[in-house]
């Protein structure tokens, strides 16, 4: 009744849980495709699109991507056997349980006419099975903290996980080891099914039970005569071994109830097993009443990611169910971490530190983004620096686990943020190639807005020489700006140029325009003198520096060495540094 | 056999696929071993316009893998190869930046001491294989192929960091093009830049550059342009395609990748070299293979006499 009730609560809870998720999935969007389109046609088109891959050939794509990734985890084999042997046992291990053991009057007593958990094979299996999850529980945490990945962060999401399975393995255990002990169980068994009557008997099987079966008796520890002990055996023989396999089998438990029994009885005395047993149930009844909330909805969302992504694609499928697909993604990840031990730029978070370059650790702000929270300017601020930092080479998304399009959703949030108006510094970098590449996915307008908010967000830091005739206001002398420029040794040798232009005559973008001045500002050999007058509002505000090739024509052709590229390379660095600070301070002074 | 770290970079696996299982293919018929260290990460490329450091803490952690493993580094990309020379030119130099960068690294146990040597593909075909070991593996050869050369800027300059060629009047390039029997031209903007670097910060410009060059290479009668960099070829393939032809003329000039070029001549397989991947077809190369294949030699002869000829 008491676990009927339990279970039939905590399901309720797992089931709202469930609904709840589903609904977000189709709520919220980050793709800049969907921005549109209403919950019920999103829903309408993600019935559609399912029934119409199941009645197709997709289905045996389906089929596939579900033996061998979903079942059999062949893109964790890829990537590491060890992490693959880890996930194999706690999930393998854990969904044979729930089958076998926690549900086993649902299911093994269906199945079986002479089910009872304590005989063999299904006494053994469940210690087996426990084991296995202990085993993939421990792996993860000699990966997690003891092992110190580079990079690989743990959060209070991946603690829960790892508790809670723990909690569920080893009350389990020590709940059986417990009964094995206790002479409260065995007297209750001994009423239950043996039906005996005469003492001389009853002392007879519980010598053979304290002998052979680990129960600790009040009253006899032995030794026992070799006559009580057989006579015992016969007993055991007649009432119990045709439910009751020898307690060895069950080899953790044994292992327990060997380590307690000196105070075994103490523990009996104080109905140890009636509260282990509540610990254990009210841990898989928590657990599944809180896993749509935590990383073990991965169970759900992981395989609905995998299989997705296996028939769809970008410009095929729906635009409303590739929005649905990434909020699915979203849940699906299980920060494993495969993602950052592989990003190309990872380990620019030594130099830049922002979390937010880390693949799996921008999902966290991803999913908070999603949910229409509302984010402060320093957070989106932060996030968007994050997800521009990527150089697109796809790794993380032939790496995930779960099949999660990373590299969608990465160029997705980073459109999507970009038009929210917040100066990306980033954008005038060559991590722009890929966008530009992409410019007819983005959109004339949207494509072209950041650009111009980055651009003039610095110029405006810097002194306008555009335009025929511009009139400047005396520029300020900046004494330290010389010493500022000193990222490399190559920066100081602007300070040797005598202005002979050679620079400028050999720039091919100097050379693109008719009037060079008024498109690009300060013109190089310009630059390097305003650097070397400590004009530094001249040489930051010189639009040349953005449009330029870092060809190195310059640079190889000037007579006096002056690192001319190398030299607009350190403007850039600086002018991007002081506005970044800048506007951070702005952030949060409001 | 030769041994190198192959280092692809982030846009070769991830946008021109055909230029690594080409180059793989070359280098394995020339007895090159090209080893892949998986943790390889960005060259720092993208980077350095906005944080140096942070280009080359990437660029160092590279050199420091392959360090480990003992292994000079090959690239296949013009700006893999300019990143990591100045990476390199740097932390051999200035023994505070590799403190610096080394105190980082040590968190993953890594160490950079400056004892590894970061290589072109066609530096090493130059000079680990050897023009003489390229031919003998030739089988057949282009008749009246003329190629303009691309270098790239980052393999060429600057010097003093790279140290690849003559910067003003390289050769390599074109010594290894006219191995397959195709002539390598002369073209006014041979040493210009592709326009790729300012691919989505400044498109117009960036289209303009390459514009000119194509014009460049059609109007000095090239059928093909040659690269050897990722980047290029995107601007000059991908790019090109996308772009309409101005003022009616037609510019289009097709971009072949030197592994492809050679390839070819190698007898390796077409799908392996990937010349159905090029957006602006290439496949009528095929079509400048000399009919009988007898007689190398004297093939090889008249093509070097006439390029000699036409410079």
């Amino acid at each position: 009744m008491f676990f009927s009730l339990g279970l039939y609560f905590a399901l309720a809870i797992f089931g709202a849980g469930l609904l709840y998720k589903i609904f977000t999935w189709f709520r919220s969007s980050i793709s800049i495709g969907a921005r549109n389109i209403t919950i019920s046609r999103r829903i309408f088109s993600s019935l559609r699109g399912i029934l119409c891959t199941l009645f197709s050939v997709k289905i045996f794509t389906l089929c596939k991507v579900f033996i061998l990734d979903v079942v059999l985890n062949r893109q964790i084999l890829r990537e590491d056997v060890l992490r693959w042997f880890m996930h194999i046992s706690i999930y393998g291990g854990f969904m044979l349980l729930l089958v076998m053991h926690a549900l086993g009057r649902y299911t093994s007593a269906a199945l079986f006419d002479n089910y009872y958990s304590t005989i063999n094979p299904f006494f053994f299996l469940r210690d087996l099975f426990g084991v296995l999850v202990l085993v993939g529980v421990a792996i993860a945490i000699y990966r997690r903290f003891i092992l110190r990945i580079p990079r690989l962060f743990t959060n209070v999401r991946d603690h829960y996980a790892i508790i809670i399975v723990a909690v569920i393995l080893l009350s389990g255990i020590a709940l059986e080891g417990v009964k094995i002990t206790s002479h409260t169980i065995y007297r209750q068994m001994v009423a239950d099914y043996a039906g005996l009557e005469d003492a001389q008997e009853l002392q007879s099987l519980e010598a053979y039970w304290v002998q052979h079966y680990g129960v600790v008796s009040p009253t006899g520890h032995g030794p026992f005569t070799a006559e009580t002990l057989a006579q015992g055996e016969e007993l055991n023989k007649a009432s119990c071994v045709a439910c009751h396999s020898r307690s060895q089998w069950a080899f953790t438990g044994y292992g327990v109830a060997r380590i307690i029994s000196p105070f075994a009885l103490w523990l009996d005395s104080l109905n140890a097993h009636g509260l282990l047993w509540y610990i254990h149930f009210f841990a898989c009844l928590i657990g599944l009443a809180y896993l749509p909330f935590s990383k073990m909805f991965h169970i759900i969302a992981s395989p609905l990611s995998l299989l997705a992504n296996a028939v769809m694609e970008r410009g095929q499928s729906a635009p409303a169910n590739i929005a649905t697909r990434q909020m699915i993604e979203l849940d699906a990840c299980t920060h494993c971490g495969t993602c950052t031990v592989r990003c190309s730029v990872a380990a620019a978070l030594d130099e830049i530190p922002n979390i937010n370059i880390l693949p799996s650790e921008k999902i966290a702000s991803i999913k908070a983004l999603a949910s229409g929270r509302k984010l402060t300017n320093h957070e989106l601020k932060t996030i968007q620096e994050g997800v521009y930092l990527c150089t697109n080479c796809y790794r993380c998304t032939v790496v995930c686990p779960v099949g999660i399009n990373l590299q969608d959703l990465w160029f997705n949030v980073r459109e999507m943020l970009l038009q929210k108006g917040l100066p990306e510094f980033s954008l005038l970098s060559p991590l722009s190639f890929y966008r530009g590449l992409m410019k007819e996915e983005i959109g004339h307008r949207d494509y072209q807005r950041p650009l111009l908010k980055a651009r003039n967000a610095i110029a405006d830091k810097g002194d306008n020489t555009k335009g025929e005739d511009q009139v400047l206001p005396l520029p300020r002398r900046d004494g330290a700006f010389k010493g500022r420029l000193n990222l490399s040794a190559q920066a100081s040798t602007f300070s040797v140029c005598f202005g002979c232009q050679t620079c400028t005559n050999a720039c091919p973008v100097v050379a693109n325009y008719k009037k060079p001045q008024e498109v690009l500002g300060l013109l190089p050999h310009q630059i390097m003198h305003a650097c070397a007058l400590g004009l530094s509002g001249l040489a930051f505000g010189a639009t040349m520096l953005w449009d330029c090739l870092t060809c190195y024509q310059c640079q190889e052709q000037c007579p006096q060495g002056v690192c001319i590229t190398d030299v607009l390379y350190e403007l850039k660095n600086c002018i991007v540094a002081s506005v970044g600070e800048q506007a951070a301070r702005a952030v949060r002074k409001r | 056999m030769k041994q190198f770290a192959l280092f692809l970079g982030c846009t070769i696996p991830a946008r021109l696929t055909h230029y690594e299982s080409a180059s793989r293919a070359v280098l394995e018929a020339l007895a090159v071993n090209a080893v892949d260290i998986k943790e390889f990460n960005c060259c720092g490329y993208p980077l350095r316009n906005i944080n140096f450091k942070a280009f080359l803490q990437l660029s160092a952690r590279n050199l420091a893998l392959a360090e480990r493993d003992d292994l000079d580094i090959i690239t296949l990309c013009q700006c893999c190869f300019g990143s990591l020379k100045k990476a390199n030119h740097l932390l051999k130099e200035d023994a505070l930046l590799r403190n610096a960068v080394n105190s980082h690294l040590e968190k993953e146990g890594l160490r950079y001491t400056g004892e590894i040597e970061v290589k072109h593909l066609l530096q090493v075909l130059y000079h680990d294989v050897g023009i003489a070991a390229i031919q003998k593996e030739v089988k057949r050869m282009y008749d009246g192929l003329r190629i303009a050369a691309h270098y790239g800027c980052h393999i060429l300059r600057p010097s003093t960091v790279v140290q690849f060629d003559d910067p003003l009047s390289p050769t390599i390039f074109d010594q290894l093009i006219e191995i397959t029997g195709a002539q390598s031209i002369y073209w006014p903007l041979k040493l210009e830049c592709c326009g790729a670097p300012v691919r989505g910060i400044n498109d117009e410009l960036s289209t303009a550059l390459t514009q000119k060059k194509l014009e460049s290479g059609t109007g000095a009668g090239a059928a093909y342009l040659c690269v050897a960099c990722p980047y290029c070829q995107i601007q000059f393939d991908t790019v090109q395609g996308s772009m309409p032809s101005k003022r009616g003329k037609d510019h289009r000039l097709p971009s072949i990748l030197y592994p492809q070029l050679l390839g070819l001549c190698m007898g390796i397989d077409h799908g392996v070299l990937g010349l159905g991947a090029n957006q602006v077809s290439i496949t009528g190369i095929e079509g400048f293979f000399a009919q009988v294949s007898t007689g190398r030699g004297e093939g090889r002869q008249q093509g070097v006499q006439r390029s000699r000829g036409e410079v």
